[in-house]
C-alpha cells in the first residue's frame, strides 16, 4: 500500500517548499517595511516600486529627529519606563500567588486561577472611562506611573497562570524531604524552586514586555505629551503633507525591534505564554 | 518574605486549652499558605473589578462631560439608544463579523502551517522563526504599513505590483484601486488576519507535537492513508486545541482598537465597538451613553468567556490526569 520511496521523498520535497513559500510570503510584508525605511522618501514613493533604488539612513535620521521633528527619546523611554517596571511589578506580585496555587495551594486553588484568567476576558476599553475619571481626580493624568499600575494590571492574570504552570513541575517529595531535613524556607526556594522557576520567570517576564510595549488604547486616552509612549508617538508620525513613507517605515522598525528580540528569544516559550499556560 | 509573617502567630497561641490552640494555628497555617497569594488577589480586584462597578453605575446616568450641570441618574434611558441607534447596532456586526472572519480565517491557515511545520526538514526553525515574525511587529506598525506601505493607491505596493504586471504585458493602464475606501473592513481584516495566523499555528503546532505518535504508526501499518489519520487521528486530537486558539483568539480580538483606528479611523462602516466607545467617550465626551456601550460589550464577552475557560478548564483536567 504504501508509496515508493522515491515518491515519498519527492512528495517530502513539494511540502518542504510550501512550507519555505508560506514562511517567506508572511514575512515579505515586514522585509518590504525595513527596504523601504532604507531608501529615500522619493524612492520609496514610487510606482511601480523601485526596490533596487540606492539605500539611505535618512529615514532613520529623521526619526531620530535630524529634520527638526520631536525627538523619539521621551517616548522611547517612558515606554521603556512602564513596560520595564510593570513587568518587575507584575513578577513581584505573580511569582508568591502562583506558589500558593501550586506548590502549596490554597483551598479553592482553581477558582482563584479562574477569577484571575476571567479578568483578561473582559475587555479593557470598558474600564476606560472610569479609570480615566478617577486618574483625573488623582492628578495623574499624563504620568507614566499610571500606565505602570493598569499594565500591570492587563498582565497580571497571564503571568499568574504561566508561572502556575511552570512552578507545578517542582517536584513536591523533594521539597517534603528537604522540609523533614530541616532546611528552611529560604534555602528551599533558592535549591529547589528557583532552577525550576528561572525559565519560567524569564519567558513570563518577556511575553509581559512585549504586550506592554504594545499596548496603544490606554497610553493613547491617559496620556499627552509629557507620558506618552512610543505607540503613540508613532501614530502622530503620518503627516498629512509631504512625503513620510520611508520615515515612517523606519520608526515601525525602530519601535518593533524590542519586541522582535524579545519574540524571538522567547520563541520556544512563546506558546505556553499566549496560550496563559495551557499548551506546553 | 510575606509568609514571615506568620511566626510570630504561632507561639502566641493559647496553650492552656489544646483545642484552641489546634484551631489556631490551623487559622494561622491557612493564612501563610494564602499571604503569598493576597497581594496580586487585592490588586486585580482593585484595579480590574472596581472600574466595572463604577462603569455600571454611570450607564444609568446622563453625564456629558460638556454639559455636567446635567448630571442625573436617568434609569435604562443610554441602553435604549444603545439598541435603537443604527451606527451602536451596525458597529455591533462590524465586531461580530471582522472577529468571525479574523479568527475563522487565521485558524485555518495556522492549520496548514502547523501541519507543514509537523514533518522534519530542513531550516524548520528558520521557516517557524519566520512565519512567527508578524505576530511580533507592534500592532500601531503594522497597521500604519498595511495602510501606508501596501493599500495606499498611489505608491502602495499593492498597486505597484499591478503597475509592474501589466507594464510586463505592455499595458499603461494598470486598475489601481484605493483598497483602502473600496474594501474597507477586508483591508482592516487581512492586516489582522496576517498578524494573527502565527498565534493560531503556534497553539495548533503545540497541539500536533503533543500526539501519541504511536497510534500514528499503528495506523500506518494496518494501511491508513494521511488523509484517514488526519480525519480520524488528528483532527479529534487537536479539537481541544483548534478550541482554544479560537476563543484566546476572540478574547484578543473583540477587543482590537489599534487595526480600526490606525487604517479607516473607524469610517466607512469599520467601527467595530471597542472604536465606538472610544469615540463616544473621547470624541463626544458622553459619558452615560460610553458607558452603557461598555456593559454590552461586557455581557458579550462574558458569554464568550463562559465557554472559553470552560476549554481552558477541560486542558487543565487533561493535565492533571496525565
Amino acid at each position: 500500500m504504501s508509496a515508493s520511496p522515491s515518491t515519498a521523498s519527492r512528495r517530502g520535497a513539494v511540502w518542504t517548499m510550501l512550507a519555505w513559500t508560506a514562511g517567506v510570503l508572511f514575512v515579505l510584508p515586514v522585509l518590504w517595511m525595513v527596504l523601504t525605511s532604507l531608501h529615500s522618501e522619493q524612492d520609496a514613493a514610487t510606482n511601480p516600486p523601485s526596490p533596487g533604488a540606492a539605500l539611505t539612513l535618512q529615514g532613520y535620521r529623521e526619526f531620530f529627529g535630524a529634520g527638526g521633528g520631536l525627538s523619539p527619546w521621551p517616548p522611547l523611554l517612558n515606554s521603556l519606563t512602564a513596560s520595564v517596571m510593570s513587568t518587575l511589578l507584575v513578577l513581584a506580585l505573580a511569582v508568591p500567588a502562583a506558589y500558593a496555587l501550586s506548590i502549596k495551594p490554597v483551598r479553592k486553588w482553581s477558582d482563584v486561577l479562574f477569577f484571575f484568567l476571567s479578568t483578561k476576558m473582559l475587555p479593557a476599553v470598558a474600564g476606560l472611562l472610569p479609570v480615566y475619571l478617577i486618574a483625573e481626580h488623582l492628578a495623574v493624568l499624563d504620568n507614566v506611573w499610571l500606565l505602570v499600575v493598569l499594565y500591570t494590571s492587563m498582565n497580571l492574570p497571564i503571568a499568574v497562570w504561566m508561572m502556575r504552570s511552570f512552578l507545578s513541575e517542582v517536584p513536591v517529595e523533594i521539597l517534603e524531604a528537604s522540609a523533614i531535613d530541616g532546611a528552611r524556607l529560604p534555602t528551599t526556594l533558592l535549591r529547589i524552586v528557583a532552577p525550576v522557576a528561572m525559565p519560567g520567570i524569564a519567558a513570563t517576564a518577556l511575553i509581559s514586555f512585549i504586550f506592554s510595549w504594545n499596548e496603544l488604547l490606554f497610553a493613547r486616552v491617559l496620556t499627552g505629551v509629557v507620558a506618552g509612549t512610543a505607540p503613540v508617538f508613532l501614530t502622530s508620525f503620518v503627516t498629512s503633507q509631504g512625503l513620510f513613507l520611508a520615515k515612517v517605515c523606519a520608526a515601525a522598525t525602530c519601535i518593533s525591534l524590542p519586541v522582535l528580540i524579545a519574540g524571538f528569544a522567547a520563541q520556544d516559550k512563546l506558546v505556553q505564554g499566549l496560550s496563559l499556560g495551557a499548551v506546553k | 518574605m510575606s509568609t514571615n509573617a506568620t511566626y510570630p502567630l504561632t507561639p502566641t497561641a493559647p496553650l492552656d486549652r489544646a483545642g484552641t490552640a489546634r484551631s489556631a494555628g490551623e487559622r494561622a497555617r491557612a493564612w501563610a499558605r494564602r499571604a503569598p497569594l493576597l497581594p496580586a488577589l487585592v490588586f486585580t480586584v482593585v484595579v480590574t473589578q472596581l472600574p466595572f462597578v463604577a462603569t455600571l453605575v454611570i450607564s444609568f446616568m446622563q453625564w456629558n462631560a460638556l454639559a455636567p450641570q446635567n448630571r442625573r441618574f436617568t434609569g435604562f434611558t443610554n441602553y435604549q439608544t444603545v439598541v435603537e441607534d443604527p451606527m451602536l447596532r451596525s458597529s455591533v456586526l462590524t465586531t461580530i463579523a471582522l472577529t468571525a472572519t479574523v479568527v475563522v480565517v487565521s485558524l485555518l491557515l495556522g492549520l496548514g502551517l502547523a501541519l507543514l511545520l509537523d514533518r522534519r526538514f530542513r531550516g524548520r526553525g528558520v521557516v517557524r522563526t519566520l512565519l512567527i515574525t508578524p505576530f511580533l511587529i507592534v500592532p500601531v506598525a503594522s497597521a500604519l504599513l498595511w495602510k501606508h506601505a501596501i493599500y495606499n493607491a498611489s505608491y502602495g505596493v499593492v498597486n505597484g505590483v499591478l503597475t509592474w504586471v501589466w507594464r510586463l504585458f505592455g499595458s499603461h493602464h494598470a486598475p489601481q484601486p484605493d483598497w483602502i475606501s473600496h474594501t474597507p473592513l477586508l483591508a482592516v481584516e487581512v492586516s489582522l488576519i496576517w498578524q494573527w495566523t502565527p498565534f493560531m499555528m503556534l497553539i495548533l503546532l503545540a497541539g500536533l507535537q503533543s500526539r501519541q505518535l504511536d497510534a500514528v504508526e499503528a495506523a500506518t501499518v494496518d494501511g491508513a492513508g494521511g488523509w484517514q489519520i488526519f480525519r480520524y487521528l488528528t483532527l479529534p486530537h487537536l479539537r481541544r486545541y483548534l478550541e482554544l486558539a479560537a476563543l484566546l483568539g476572540s478574547v484578543y480580538v473583540v477587543q482590537n482598537f489599534d487595526a480600526v483606528f490606525t487604517i479607516t479611523s473607524g469610517g466607512l462602516g469599520t467601527a467595530n465597538l471597542p472604536y465606538s466607545i472610544y469615540q463616544t467617550f473621547y470624541q463626544a465626551h458622553d459619558y452615560g451613553q460610553a458607558s452603557a456601550e461598555g456593559v454590552v460589550v461586557v455581557i458579550g464577552s462574558i458569554i464568550v468567556a463562559t465557554f472559553a475557560l470552560r476549554t481552558v478548564s477541560s486542558l487543565l483536567s487533561q493535565e492533571a490526569s496525565r
